[in-house]
């Protein structure tokens, strides 16, 4: 069966993202049943959240060894993409270890003397790396997407575009079937269907 | 680069926004999505509903709005108007607000600022504040402006911070409707004094204001109504304005 599955779990703003997938004509189901992920078409794997608690979650519900163990196309969202990492500094959290990149929390001052905002929210330019990712096919070199965040990821071999706040940052990560996204395609006007799209085909 | 934001803010009452809205093909110019999607086309970052209703009736149509605008609204919107307490705030998330602002309810309750940032996250919680300047001192008012408070403007809005505000959404009441421009030197040391976005309202007229609020009034973002419902300042016009001038935008 041909299924979009969204992972329930204890975080805000799944519904956003079922949303999305209904303005590009796409019903998803929202479950956390472990068979109904495993058999789905893709995945998406959203949050917003705190990690330790949601780590926790994931664990207590068996999720966390279903998320690892996917073969078809994932796609993490925000604390989703952090969750995929090695280790959060937010509640010195273990995560599930898919990407080779750990997240940490953004300095409260930029080298530029200038107080950086944490939490980083607002729209900030995605520059992609060399290596073209199918994810950001049909996107300008650096368009902007909407970001809400206090941690983040850092950059190595899985970085496939970065976004600048006071330091150089995973943006997109992408390794073999998963791919994830710090940003919010859901709520990143034009940029962020085109993206979801991309998703969609692979 | 993280960009400054433009948010226009719409008034709804009864499900119904109420300012006059000059835009051109739009069958009912009342409707708050239909509105929501043109803004966005042309460039709104986000957007800010505020229910001025005062009816239980009302204030359930806005509840249906909400979910209409989550469904057909590919930015980011806040909702405002009416949230007392925490399950206000949690049925406007059911219902797909990305953010809710408090104004009146946090200066009585301030402890709700903090039961809302650890239920939802501090990112949901916005902290509007509107206060007028007395005697060399920005005197924080309650009610739609109506009532006056014992608060002062910058101790309160660190107050806010510090309980877990994610935004602080400042409103001038001396600058509110002049289309003068914005209370630039307020909004200076409030987003000096502050380590979480500080966004500007009350005051804008001219595209010069805009530009003004980002580089002296240091706001990270800045919000208005009048100039953008009447279309006395087209959204392409002012971002392409702000962009030539250096201040980073999103085009």
């Amino acid at each position: 069966m041909k299924e979009i599955a969204v992972i329930r779990y204890n975080a805000g703003n799944i519904q956003s993202v079922v949303y999305a997938l209904e303005r590009l004509g796409i019903e998803a189901v929202v479950t956390d049943d472990p068979d109904r992920i495993r058999n789905a078409d893709k995945v998406i794997f959203p949050g917003v959240g705190e990690a330790s608690t949601t780590m926790g979650y994931l664990k207590q519900k068996g999720l966390d060894t279903v998320i690892s163990s996917l073969t078809q196309p994932v796609l993490g969202i925000c604390l989703g993409l952090q969750l995929m990492c090695q280790f959060s500094e937010e509640g010195n959290t273990q995560c599930l270890g898919i990407f080779h990149a750990k997240v940490k929390k953004f300095p409260l001052f930029a080298e530029t003397e200038s107080i950086l905002k944490v939490p980083h929210m607002g729209w900030n330019t995605v520059t992609k790396n060399s290596m073209d990712n199918p994810l950001l096919y049909n996107l300008d070199t650096s368009p902007f997407f909407y970001f809400v965040h206090s941690f983040y990821a850092t950059t190595g071999p899985d970085t496939a575009a970065v976004t600048e706040y006071g330091v150089p940052f995973s943006s997109v990560l992408s390794n073999k079937n998963f791919m994830a996204v710090q940003f919010h395609p859901e709520k990143s006007g034009l940029a962020g269907e085109v993206l979801l799209k991309n998703f969609l085909k692979l | 680069m993280l960009a400054k934001r433009i948010i226009p803010c719409l008034d709804v009452k009864d499900g119904k926004t109420v300012k006059g809205v000059k835009f051109v093909n739009i069958q009912d110019a009342g409707d708050p999505v239909e509105l929501g999607r043109r803004y966005s086309e042309e460039g709104a970052d986000e957007l800010v509903y505020l229910d001025i209703t005062a009816s239980h009736e009302g204030r359930k149509l806005f509840h249906d709005l909400v979910r209409r605008i989550a469904r057909h609204l590919n930015i980011p919107f806040t909702v405002g108007g009416g949230i007392s307490e925490l399950a206000d705030a949690e049925a406007l998330l059911m219902a797909g607000a990305d953010k809710i602002s408090i104004n009146t309810s946090a200066v009585q309750n301030p402890g709700l600022i903090t039961s809302l940032a650890r239920n939802f996250g501090t990112q949901f919680v916005v902290v509007a504040i509107d206060a007028r300047m007395e005697n060399n001192q920005w005197i924080v008012y309650t009610h739609g402006g109506r009532n006056r408070t014992q608060k002062e403007l910058f101790a309160w809005a660190r107050e806010a911070q510090e309980r877990g505000a994610g935004e602080i959404l400042f409103t001038s009441m001396n600058h509110d409707g002049t289309k003068n421009g914005y209370a630039i030197d307020a909004l200076a040391i409030l987003s000096n004094q502050l380590s979480i976005p500080v966004i500007a309202s009350g005051g804008a007229g001219r595209m010069e204001h805009f530009l003004e609020v980002f580089t002296v009034g240091k706001a990270d973002a800045a919000l208005a109504a009048s100039v953008f419902h009447y279309g006395e300042i087209p959204l392409p016009d002012l971002k392409k304005y702000l962009a030539d001038r250096n201040i980073p935008v999103r085009l």
